[in-house]
Formats: C-alpha cells, structure tokens, sequence
C-alpha cells in the first residue's frame, strides 16, 4: 500500500478507508435507543432474531455495526457482552469492525473486552471535563479502538458553528499532544440536530453542521466526521418518504462537507438522483435554510405523502426459489439458520424418515462444507457456525426420531474426546465437541493430559459409542499409538477417531491402525467428524465404512513403505559404484574360480528314487500339509506328533510304490560353460548372455553377476557358471490315473507333493555330483542331508524367477543353452512355467562368496537399464518384473 | 530483586541496518536431551501432584543448564535473538500442571537464563550484541470463540483473565531482563490484545518501556487465523501499539508463508517478522526440512525485501538458524518510513 489509509478498522477483515472511499455507512439498528424492536428482543432476552437485525445489517450494506445497548431496565454491560460475543460466532457479521455505542464508560468497557478488531468507540466527550476525557481516550487507545468524539463539553452540547468547532478543536489538541492519539482515529460527530422543528433557533442545525465538518476536515488534520443522520428527520416521524429524502439529501451536502461516516438506516435511505425534483427543492431549501419559508413548504407537501411507504429493503432472497434440497445445503454452507426449520419439514414430508434425512440432504451439505473448509474456501469459525444451523435441523426431527425408535432414542451416540498425556492443547478438540454436540451427539470432555488408562476407563464408565483422542505436538503421536495398543490389550473394539495438528492420515494408518483389530479413522478437521461418527455408528454404513477405511489404510500403508524405499533405494550408478568396491576386495583366482573337470552339457536319464530319498527334504512337505515345525522335532510334538507320523508313514509307504512301481521318471540335464562378468551380465563363450539385477538397498548392493570373474583376470583361466534343469515329474499323471478313478484325492494329492519333493532332491542331489565330480571342486565333501538342507557347502544354485534373479524371462536362455526340451522333455508354458510341475531349474555359482539374496525393490533407472540390455520394450521388462518394481507396470509410460 | 536494565541492548539501533536472526526451536531441541520426569521435577518439584514431563517452561528452574546450551547453540550458529523458554510460562496455560504459583519465577528464570547467555555472547563479540526477547504465548484458552457446545456466547477465558496473567508474565521477564516483549503464534486476536493491554501495564508497573514484535499464526488454507481474521485485518487489529514489528510464525513452512507475509507487508508501517516451521511436518509428525532447503525456501523473503527479522519455529535447529544466519548477510532488511518511530507517537505528526 503506497500510501497509508485515511482510516483502518477491522472485524475479520479489514476496512480501509482510502481518498477514494467516498462515505462509510454504520449500520444503526442494532440500538436500543434507536429501534423499539431491537429493545424488546433484547429485553425478551431472544437473541438469537436480535442477531438477525444485525445480520439484515450487513446484508444491507452496512460496513461498521453500531451496537447500543443503554436502556434504563437493562444490564447494559452484560447486554453488550452478550449480544458482541454471540456476533462473534458469526463470521459474515464478524467480517466488519464493531462500533461499541454507549454513554457509560463501563459499557464502552465491556464492549471493547469482547471485540478482536480494531473497533470504534461511540463515544467520549469532554462533558466531564479533560482529565476524565484523557483517561477514557488513554484507555481506548490502548484497547485499540478508533473514536467517536462528541462535540460536548463541561458546558453542554455544542449547538452552534462556533461551539463545534471550538470544541473538536480542544478535544483534538488534547487527543493527539497529551494522549497521542493517531488523528486518523478520531472521528468527530459534531451533532446533527432536526430541521423543520418550527423553532427558529433550529434552522441553521444543517447548515452549521455541514459548515462545521468542512472546518474540522480542513483544520484538525487526520480527523474523521460523522454524525446520526436519522435525527435531522425527527419532526418527519411516521413520513417515510421525506424522511428517506432528508436522510439522502443531508449526506449528499454531508459528504461534499468532508462527512466521512454516518450512522444511518441504510433501508431508510433513498437515492439522492432518485427523490422528485418538488420533494428535493423543498428539503434542500430546509437543511440549507434557503428560505424563511422552507418550514412550512415541506411540511406542507409531507402532508401529501403521509402513509406512502418508503424503499422497501429486499434482502438477497432468490436462493429461497431453489429446490428443497438446494435451499439446505445453501442454509448449511452459508449457515443461516433461519429457514432452516421449514425446509426440513418440507424434505421431511417428501422423505418420510428423520433418519434419512439427516442421512440424505443434511449431511450432503455437511459434506460440501466439509470440502470448502479443505480448498480454503470457508474458515473455521464459518464451520462452526454451519454445525450449529446442522443442530437446530436436527432438533426439529428429533422427536420424530424419538418416535421412530418407540422413545428409545435419546441422543445420536456418545463421543469421548480427550487430548492425550503430555499436551495440553484442546482448541481443535473443543472445536470438535461443540460440532458434535450440534449433531445431536452426547460428547464426554476429559481435557487435556490425560493418560491412556484414564481415558479407556472413561470410556467403559460413559459406555461411549466412540473415542477420539487429540493432540498437537509431536510426542502426543506416539501416546496415541499406545492408547491403540491399550485398547487392543484391554480387548476393547469401539472406533477411535484421531485428530489434531500434527496426526496425519498416513500416519494413522502406517503406525497407529495396525495396533489394533478395531477400526481407528485419521479425522482431519471438524467438519468431517460428523459424517465420520455417523458413518460409524451407522447400523447400515458401519460395516461398508469400516471396511473402506481399511482398505485406504492398507493402501497408505503400501505406498507408505514404497515412498521410503523409494526416498532410501540407491540410484542405479550409486549402486553400481558401491558394489564395485565390495568386488574389488573379492578374491578371483583359479582356487576361487575352480575350471570344471568335466565342462560341457551332461545328462542323467534315470535318477533312482533310492538315491533321491536320502536327500528329502521334508520341512516344506509337512508345511504344505499344515504341520508347521521344524523337521524332524515335530514328528515327536505333542499335538501334531501323531498326525505328522502318521503322514510319514503314509508318505513312505507311497514313496515304496513309487519306487517300485517306476511311477515316475528322474531325469536331469546340466552344463558347466566358460563365462565372464561384463556389468550385470555374464556372457558366455558361447555368445549366450545372461542377464542380472542389482540390489539398490543401501545395506546390499548384491547381483549374481558379481560371482563370476570378469574377462582376462589375472591368474586364472576363464571362471565358469552352470546351469541346470531336474525333473521327476514324466508318468506321474497316468500313474495317478487309478486314484482319480477310485476318487481317492489323498493319494493323488499325497503323490504330486512326493514328486515335488523329488525334484527338489534331484536338485540337490545333482547339486552334489556336480561340485565332487563334474566341477570337482569340492571332491571331499562329506555333508549329512541336514547340512545339504542347511545349505553348508560351497557354492549356490538359484532359479529364474527367485529372489535373486526374480526374472522368469531368463529361463529360456537356460532352455536353448542346455536343450532342455530334447534331453528331458521340460517345457516352457506361455508364462513360462515348467512343465511338468515337479521340475527345477537353475544357475550354479562356484564362487565361496556366491550367497543367496533377495533383490529386493529396484527403481525405473534399472528397468530401463535392464531393458535395454535385454534389447526389449521397457514395458515388457516391466511386466515380467512388476513384483519388484515400485511402481506398478501401468503408471509407466510404454 | 537483580535486574540488568542497563545491560540491555537497543534492538532497534540494530534492526536499522540488518535483518535480524531470530533463534530456532527450543521444543525439537529439548526433545533431543530425552529429559525424564525426574528431570522437569527437580528437587523443587520432587513431590508436586501433577505429572511434569512435557512442561519444558519448568526446565529454567529444574535443568537450566539444558536451556543455556541450547542457548549458546543458536547464538553460536548466528542467531541475534534468542527466546526465552517461556511459551506457556502464564497462570492460564500452567494451570493444566497446576503449576500457577511458579509463573513468576519460570518467568525470571528463563529471562535470566537467556540474559546470561546473550551477555556473554556479546562480551565475546562486540559487534555483533546479542538479544533477548521475552516469549509470550497463546494460552490454550480463546478469547473470542467458544469452546461450549449449547453456547456460542461463552468464553472460557475473559479479557481481564488474560490481561492478568500476562502483566504476571510480561513484568516477570521485563524484571528478568529481557531486550523485547514477543506475542507470538496469535491464532485469536483478542488474546493478543490482551496482551498488548497487559503489556502496556507492564511498563507502568516496571516503569521500563521495551519494544514489542507481534507474531500471528494463519492456520486455515483460507488465510486465516484459527479465530478467523485475514492477515491485513489482524495487521489492523495490532496495529495500535507501537509494534517493532509484526510477523507471522508456526503452522507453515517458508513457502507457504510467503502470500501472507506479502499481505502483511503491503499493509503494516512496523518491521516484518517470520519464523516458519521447517516444513510442513512429514506423516509422521517429523519436521524434515533440512537446513539448506529452508533457507533456500526463504530467498524469496530476502529478495522481496519482505523482513527486517527472521528465524524458525518448530523442526528448526542451531543448523537451520545457521544456514538463515548465512544467507541474510549483505542482503537488506525491509524498509519502512515509520518502522522504528519512538515508541507511544503517532507515526505521523499532525499539522499544528
């Protein structure tokens, strides 16, 4: 702002009055003095319908409301209070400035104790005398109000040109040098007095006033003028029509004055352009006493217009044309109470059930505040203020409600709210409380710092539908998470609403949800706590809801855990960089990187059953079976001992037939082939490369790749990788043919799991043959089968499409290196599955470092990467290795 | 009583020529000594009836070596201003630990405690004098909105309540020694004005007039306080005292403070203040907003010429206050015509 405003006020904006403003209208109606009705309302103590006078105000134009409360029978002081604190939870009254109208300072006191913006004060005077008027302004100043000063003094009311201006003149010099008073906010009413009274003393009143306006705006700089427009009519009472056009006509002069505020009606204001030529000339001839006669001529042509009506106020009311529905929600998100009672009788007749009501339209609205509050398009006191239009809704169908439930129903649930140990901060709680509390919700308060154990006692005490805990800092997040555990502990399943400034959805969900079997809801503001409650403790909503949380907060679980991977995982180079270093103090040499005795591609064609059942390993068969325990120990448990010997029984028995029976065929393929580590590839001599994936953990960095010794290492000749494929899974189907045709499930089911334990020992059994003989690096093992099991032998043997190389694609270069197909009749499906089922396929790694890992999660540099060393489309990649990419295949460009 | 009004240092002598650094978080700083009940009690407090742990303003009378570190630490990375440790230090918010007769003492103590440290800061380096300003807080009551379900025209706390407790605090710190008066994270202006009130009794009773920075706190995404104004209105609101300057602080990050603080600017004839939050806080309630990040996030708040102080709220440590402390140098503070008039006249005088 380039220059300073003339005048700044403020209610929850600002007003500004700039060069520009020509003339800031106090709305007047809120005055006892000056509106019978306000009086009675106020003496009738129904505030509520005085706040709407109030808001009729503001709708009419007015930018400061005055408020007066001295009236002899009343309270004035506790009046004043009452009537600005319940303005205050009005927000589109609230937005202007307050001006705190009284003749008693202790009113004036009261007013200014209850009003957050800078406000006026109407008014002072130096009726009684300077000291009294210092301290007053001393004090208002220090209130942070502007102020109206009187042209009064010890002497009385200024009544002419030379007293206003003597006066405002003192009171200005005594205002700014003694009390240093901003001019800006002083605002002189110098006394509009009634024209046209007959009395010859009251004919100059206009003219002086106006006279003396000019004088002040042009002597006492800063200072403002204003005045009560309404008096200059007095003697037109009962005679809108002259009276508008006094009004209008006397600010019109006014204003050209220097008058930049007035008290006045804006509906009994008409245009200035608008009042007939006849009417206008005779009420001009009056304020600027042009005429001796001016007097009588207007009153004669009022005596025409008497019983005429005045400018009728037409408020704003085109929504109340809208549906029923449309009118509801408007009510709500504007939070006009008003009609409210009409338009759910009217949706009530239509809808039939106060339930669905609230249900329907009410919380629909609700709803829509609940979204404007999260775009920043209301403000909490705004919310709150539509909770309260919600609760008188409600209030009106509640005896329905009571009906519908035979007078069971009391209230619509109840809610205990604390603020959990540690904190102290309960505004947001409170907030909730009293949002609740209009919905028709009994709320239990606890307050602040209260420990988990007080907390759930309270709960079973109140019997509480639900709990809500609140909290503001930081620590308050993890006693929240306690008071979750607490509750699982004490087995109590009721919902738990969490709130506060610092909860979080996430982190609802992530830390606090997985405590506990029952349902706990993240609520983020106050205005979705109804909906949230009434869905919970909805008979027909409970479940669906519960579930749909639920299922949120498992996926905020999920994209939880993939962000921090994804904020942790090494970037692909990073990776790369690090790994190297590991390598480089990785020993290759020809002990490390032994060459096989017997390279090239081998074929067993018949493995005897006999030799494979040394090797079972039974652990994974009593686990597929249900007996879970570690093999052997479980064969001796007390409860599933007997059952587990019993399938071990049954299982050799089988394994017996098996044998005897040639029920199926043992056969296994594998080679052993020159190979070096080129990146995340090995390629072998052959020209075949296999392609691998790197860990991009910061703990690991680990690839498969990094077994093998690069090409043209010192000290050794070419290092070597194996591959193989085992199956014992040829003539199992026509073997079993008899049990399906007998029905006889169990041994169907009991053979194909022996066939897979099978293979699984071929594999280990070939495994075995291959370091004594083949390779021949490990010529004097001697490891019992619970070593083999252990995996205590150098060396590894990981498949395609396993954590360590999760990519199934790289099957197929198994297949063709290894002619699988030809040499035992392995074949790929579509998804390149191995059929039969009972196969095993895989790498072998000689290295004493090789060890098994999981990949873990990799991020899109890698898929990039990893496609184009595959030379295929990164979608494909993506396909085939989705499980471990971060992002699911669809969110990726293809 | 031992006061050292003479050792106080005019701020806004200082404020002429830099932007100011205010210090950082003292909460997120406590947190990291993993103080126990033990030690908020004390000896003082070995068998007071309230659980204790969580009330950091006692740590000036119980463990006031850990204040004077953390003191020490911001001074050290930069800071011109430190706060006392005084937020909640009123009979209103130590109610809750019902702790309302040690409001004086916590008051003088933490006064005292920072005095010490910015003294000696000062003697070290003479060009740069350090400051202390007085933390007032909140409450946790609001004076303009009601907490009462059936009664929007109820308050939990009055005018008079507040004005009481705060002169209590304001004369506490004014007699412990403190170089300003902060009113800080005003979520209702009519708390805030109270305070201005009390503050102004403040001064009679200790016959010491200090500067005052007020710092509003915009919660809502509408731009509004939690007691509903917009930041020019709560400029207005303030604006009758003879601020040293007016800020905003807590609930934003540097980024998400910058409209507001425009507002402000565009309207306020006082200094300009911000202490944002590191951040806005992650899922998990932490504030991971390093130092480089925030003080890249504040440029534009140098670059605009938007302030004349400058510092950190919640998740702020000595090393963001350091990274701010650096990226202030050489860059101009906001210039206002009247930012700095004397206290209690009117920003422009009158014709005679």
């Amino acid at each position: 702002m380039t220059a300073r405003p003339l005048l700044s006020l403020s209610g929850l904006e600002p007003l500004f009055v700039t060069p520009d403003t020509n003339f800031v209208n106090v709305g007047e109606r809120t005055n006892v003095t000056g509106s019978r009705k306000f009086l009675r309302l106020i003496k009738e103590d129904r505030f509520e319908e005085a706040i709407e006078v109030a808001r009729e105000q503001v709708e009419g134009g007015a930018q400061i409301l005055d408020v007066n409360m001295d009236e002899g029978l009343l309270d004035s002081a506790e009046s004043m209070r009452r009537f600005l604190n319940l303005i205050a939870a009005e927000p589109d009254i609230a937005r202007i400035p307050i001006m705190v109208d009284s003749s008693k300072w202790e009113v004036i006191e009261a007013g200014l104790q209850c009003i957050q913006g800078k406000g006026v004060v109407n008014s002072i005077s130096l009726k009684g005398g300077e000291a009294e008027f210092l301290d007053q302004a001393r004090m208002v100043k220090r209130y942070g109000a502007a102020v109206v000063v009187m042209a009064f003094d010890e002497k009385g009311q200024a009544d002419d040109y030379q007293r206003r201006i003597d006066i405002c003149a003192r009171a200005y010099r005594l205002l700014v040098d003694e009390a240093r008073f901003d001019p800006r906010d002083i605002i002189f009413d110098p006394n509009i007095f009634p024209v046209a009274t007959g009395m010859e003393e009251h004919r100059r009143n206009a003219v002086d006033f106006f006279e003396a306006t000019r004088w002040i705006r042009t002597h006492l700089p800063g200072a403002h003028v204003s005045g009560g427009v309404s008096n200059v009519s007095f003697s037109f009472r009962g005679n809108p029509v002259v009276r508008e056009a006094m009004h209008s006509a006397f600010l019109f002069h006014g204003i050209q004055a220097g008058m930049d505020l007035g008290i006045v009606n804006p509906t009994m204001l008409t245009v200035y352009d608008d009042i007939p030529e006849d009417l206008l000339v005779r009420v001009e001839d009056v304020l600027l006493n042009r005429r001796d006669d001016a007097t009588e001529r207007l009153i004669d042509f009022a005596e025409g217009l008497k019983g005429v009506a005045g400018t009728v106020a037409v408020k704003d009311d085109a929504w109340r044309k809208e549906p029923v529905a449309d009118r509801i929600q408007h009510a709500l998100v504007k939070g006009i109470a008003e009609h409210i009672e009409t338009d759910v009788e009217e949706i009530f007749g239509q809808i039939g059930s106060p339930l669905r009501v609230i249900e329907g339209p009410l919380m629909d609205g609700m709803n829509v505040v609940g979204d404007l509050f999260g775009a920043g398009k209301m403000f909490l006191p705004q919310v709150v203020k539509s909770a309260r239009v919600m609760k008188k809704a409600v209030a009106w169908l509640t005896p329905y409600l009571e009906a519908a439930a035979e007078g069971e129903r009391k209230k619509a649930g109840k809610v205990l709210l604390a603020t959990v140990k540690g904190d102290v901060h309960d505004i947001g709680k409170n907030i909730v409380g009293v949002v609740l509390g209009c919905n028709d919700y009994e709320v239990i308060d606890l307050g602040v710092m209260i420990p988990k154990e007080r907390i759930l006692d309270a709960a079973v005490e109140h019997g509480v539908d639900v709990v809500g805990l609140s909290g503001l800092i930081t620590p308050s997040l993890d006693e929240m998470v306690d008071v979750a555990r607490e509750m699982e502990n004490r087995g109590m399943d009721l919902p738990l609403l969490i709130g506060g400034a610092t909860t979080s959805r996430v982190h609802t969900a992530v830390k606090i949800a997985p405590e506990r079997s029952g349902i706990v809801v993240h609520v983020n503001d106050a205005s979705r706590a109804v909906p949230v409650v009434g869905q919970l403790l909805g008979t027909n909503s409970k479940e669906a809801f519960a579930q749909g949380i639920a299922a949120d907060q498992l996926k905020v679980r999920e994209n939880y855990s993939r962000d921090r991977q994804r904020k942790t995982l090494l970037p692909l180079e990073a990776a790369r960089v690090k790994a190297a270093r590991t390598n480089a103090e990785r020993t290759f040499d020809s002990a490390h990187c032994p060459s096989p005795a017997k390279p090239g591609v081998h074929v067993f064609e018949d493995i005897a059953i006999a030799d494979l059942r040394p090797v079972i390993d039974w652990g994974p068969f009593f686990r597929s079976w249900g007996l879970h325990g570690k093999y052997p120990d479980l064969l001796q448990d007390a409860v599933i001992g007997e059952e587990a010997r019993k399938l071990k029984a049954d299982a050799e028995a089988m394994l017996d037939r098996m044998a005897a029976e040639n029920a199926v065929r043992c056969q296994a393929v594998f080679g052993l082939f020159p190979a070096s580590r080129k990146g995340d590839d090995v390629v072998l001599e052959n020209g075949t490369t296999l392609h691998f994936l790197r860990q991009q953990s910061p703990q690991g960095q680990a690839c498969l790749a990094d077994f093998i010794a690069p090409a043209g290492t010192p000290g050794m000749d070419a290092d070597h990788i194996g591959a193989f494929c085992v199956t014992t899974g040829h003539g199992l189907e026509e073997w079993c043919i008899p049990f399906k045709d007998d029905d006889d499930d169990y041994s169907e089911i009991l053979a194909k799991a022996l066939a897979d334990r099978l293979a699984e020992a071929a594999a280990e059994w070939l495994h075995r043959q291959v370091r004594k003989d083949h390779w021949g690096y490990a010529a004097d093992e001697a490891l019992d089968t619970a070593a083999l099991i252990a995996e205590k032998y150098r060396g590894i043997r990981p498949a395609p499409g396993y954590p360590a190389c999760p990519d199934h694609q790289e099957k197929t270069a198994l297949w063709s290196l290894l002619d699988v197909e030809n040499h035992i009749g392995v074949t790929l499906t579509e998804s390149l599955a191995m059929w039969p089922a009972a196969s095993v396929s895989g790498y072998y790694f000689a290295h004493p470092d090789a060890h098994y890992f999981g990949l873990g999660k990799i991020l899109p540099d890698q898929l990039a990467d990893y496609a184009a060393r595959r030379n295929q489309p990164e979608a494909e990649a993506a396909r085939w290795l989705s499980p471990v990419l971060l992002e699911s295949p669809q969110s990726l460009k293809s | 009583m031992a006061t050292n009004f003479d050792m106080r240092q005019d701020i806004t002598q200082a404020a002429r020529d830099r932007i100011l650094v205010l210090d950082g978080a003292m909460g997120t700083m406590i947190q990291r000594y993993g103080l126990e009940e033990a030690d908020f009690r004390g000896d003082r407090f070995a068998s007071h009836g309230h659980p204790l742990k969580g009330n950091n303003d006692l740590l000036a009378l119980t463990r006031p070596d850990v204040l004077r570190e953390i003191h020490d630490a911001y001074f050290a990375a930069g800071a011109d201003i430190a706060e006392t440790n005084t937020f909640s230090s009123t009979t209103i918010a130590q109610a809750d630990y019902g702790l309302e007769a040690a409001v004086y003492d916590l008051n003088f103590a933490s006064a005292q405690v920072a005095r010490q440290s910015a003294d000696a800061w000062t003697a070290k380096e003479p060009d740069k004098p350090r400051f202390v300003a007085g933390s007032v807080g909140p409450t946790n009551r609001t004076a303009s909105m009601s907490p009462d379900v059936n009664d929007p025209g109820y308050r939990a706390v009055t005018f008079d309540q507040l004005v009481t407790a705060y002169r209590q605090q304001m004369i506490a710190l004014i007699e412990g020694g403190v170089d300003v008066l902060l009113i800080e994270t005003v979520f209702d202006t009519l708390n805030a004005k109270a305070a201005l009130f009390a503050a102004e009794e403040a001064f009679d009773a200790t016959e010491n007039r200090l500067p005052i920075m007020v710092s509003g706190t915009i919660t809502d995404a509408s731009g509004r306080t939690l007691s509903g104004q917009t930041a020019e209105a709560f400029w207005v609101s303030m604006s009758h005292a003879p601020l040293f300057s007016i800020g905003l602080n807590c609930a934003l990050g540097a980024t998400q403070l910058i409209p507001h603080l425009e507002a402000l600017s565009a309207v306020a004839s006082c200094g300009i203040s911000a202490h944002p939050n590191a951040g806005l806080p992650n899922e998990m309630g932490e504030y991971d907003q390093g130092p480089e990040d925030m003080a890249q996030q504040l440029k534009p708040f140098l670059d605009k010429g938007l302030v004349n102080v400058l510092g950190g709220c919640c998740g702020t440590t000595p090393d963001h206050i350091r990274a701010i402390a650096d990226s202030v140098k050489n860059r101009a503070p906001r210039r206002t015509d009247s930012a700095y008039a004397a206290p209690d006249s009117p920003a422009e005088s009158p014709a005679a």
